[in-house]
């Protein structure tokens, strides 16, 4: 049983490390590609607008103020392995723990009541938009994403007909990075999903924003097409900021599924050069459950909460360890 | 590509036709946030008194919200939204005497006849680096609106703020010059 509590600590911490602390594996692509830039031409428009973007990373953290104003919706996906449940009230904890993570962090409150018909600021940033997927293995993971409203709204779902093959789902990315790229904060990280039904077709495109840039893609066919659309993308000469140049993207992230023989649904969803977002296990792979030291949540000392995430990474190479010698 | 054009604000429409498309641009002096919430209050105020509220006249907008600031400091994290969104109102703000505009992203067509026809421009600031942007901020005031939160119209005092020339007096438009070049 996964306790909410700790999930909604979990959420907590997620959060405020991800506001301020600039992905690991983003900066590091966006720092090689300074520093290309910078041996082409170091007063290039390109070379600058990379170089402001590493020293905003350094600011960030150093400083614990937010890498970007629009601090986002937060998007909760919570994954239970089989020996895994939790109960129905976690998403009540973790809208509590939001609202404490957005007072706490001086984050930007960017949720409104309803879209439609109440467009007033909810002023908690709650509620988060939550799923909780069931996965296999015996661990539980949490992942939290704080999305931006700019590359959000560049992201779109198109159904193809099966006939438009590779080459079209390589033409719907194109178009929208052509169209909405620039509104989208690039150098981008471009999240695809093909297959599966019309609603979850989007959410596959927005798991693919987790992955890590520079990791192995899930196929053989997968890394072709995720390189084949990636250099086609930068080909654009749209570049950082949309100001020209290179790169328009980091990385271009596939996940594929089983569809109808009649569809071929594609989404795009992009990631920003500040995306932000933050993996916490919660049970190890081995059935140990991690706690947080209630120093690291909302309870304790808010300056050492950045750090709970490398200390979930510890909890579990200790306990690997303690599994090991046992 | 020599260093960047120092700008003090409030700038002249003269100042601002020395500018082309493209230009890196450093401004200093006030800017004005505004975005969607405030600028349909404002153009209201425009359609119902045919003038600018708040002295706004010859000022530059900031389509911008902040996080709150920390302990000590005058703002938080503050950097540029999609400026499409503020499309509907712009030509008619700037006809009534805003001289130029910060955000992100295309803007329309009738943006840029705006630009052109009124001696205005549009500049872009780069998405995504709100901690480094916000250290170019020396002082925040309320105006009005604050019931909007973060939407609120606010007085930022900028020195050395980084922009780049993106819709020039002349009508040339940076981006589109750019995905020209690629088509």
């Amino acid at each position: 049983m996964v306790n909410p509590e700790r999930v909604a600590q979990a959420v907590y911490a997620g959060i405020r490390e991800a506001a301020c602390t600039l992905r690991a594996d983003v900066l590091a692509a966006i720092r090689a590609d300074w520093l290309d830039a910078k041996v082409a031409d170091a007063s290039s428009r390109q070379s600058e607008v990379l170089h402001a973007m590493v020293q905003n990373a350094l600011i960030g953290d150093r400083d614990q103020v937010p890498i970007c104003q629009d601090t986002g919706t937060v998007w909760v996906c919570l994954e239970l392995g089989e020996a895994c449940s939790v109960s129905g009230n976690v998403f009540s904890r973790v809208d509590f723990a939001v609202t404490r993570a957005y007072e706490d962090g001086k984050l930007r409150m960017s949720v409104v009541r309803d879209a439609l018909f109440d467009r007033v600021n909810t002023n908690t940033n709650a509620p988060a938009f939550c799923e909780v997927r069931m996965v296999p293995g015996r661990g539980a993971r949490l992942h939290v994403l704080l999305k931006g409203g700019g590359s959000d709204n560049a992201s779109r779902v198109v159904m193809l007909s099966p006939d438009a093959g590779i080459e079209g789902v390589q033409r719907v990315v194109l178009d929208c990075v052509r169209e909405k790229a620039a509104n989208a904060c690039p150098p981008l990280v471009i999240g695809v999903g093909v297959g599966s039904t019309f609603d979850k077709v989007a959410g596959m495109a927005k798991h693919a924003l987790l992955r890590t840039v520079g990791s192995p893609a899930a196929s053989d066919a997968a890394a072709a097409f995720e390189q084949r659309v990636l250099d086609a993308v930068n080909a654009t000469g749209i570049g950082p900021a949309a100001l020209g140049g290179a790169p328009t993207a980091l990385a271009v992230h596939l996940e594929t599924a089983p569809c109808h023989i009649a569809s071929l649904p594609v989404a795009v969803n992009m990631g920003c050069c500040a995306m932000r977002s933050a993996t916490i296990d919660l049970v190890t792979e081995e059935g140990y459950a991690l706690e947080f030291p209630a120093a690291q949540t909302w309870e304790g000392d808010d300056t050492k909460v950045h750090r709970v995430i490398d200390q979930s990474h510890q909890a579990i190479e200790e306990a690997t360890r303690r599994k090991e010698r046992s | 590509m020599t260093g960047p054009i120092k700008l003090d604000l409030p700038a002249t429409r003269e100042d601002l036709a020395t500018l082309k498309a493209g230009d890196s641009v450093h401004l200093s002096g006030p800017v004005y946030t505004m975005r969607d919430a405030g600028h349909a209050r404002c153009l209201a105020y425009v359609e119902e008194h045919g003038q600018l509220p708040f002295d706004l006249a010859g000022q530059v907008l900031f389509y911008a919200g902040p996080t709150p600031p920390a302990a000590g400091r005058p703002i938080g994290a503050v950097g540029p939204t999609t400026a499409s969104r503020m499309d509907f109102a712009t030509p008619q703000l700037l006809r009534t005497g805003i001289i130029a505009t910060i955000g992100k992203g295309k803007r329309s067509q009738a943006v840029i006849q705006a630009c052109k026809e009124t001696g205005s421009v549009y500049f872009a600031a780069v998405g995504g680096v709100a901690a480094l942007l916000a250290e170019c901020v020396v002082r925040s005031d309320m105006v009005a609106w604050d019931d909007l939160g973060t939407e609120a119209l606010r007085r930022l005092e900028v020195r050395d703020f980084p922009v780049f020339v993106e819709i020039d007096v002349a009508g040339n438009d940076l981006y589109r010059s750019i995905q020209d070049a690629s088509a």
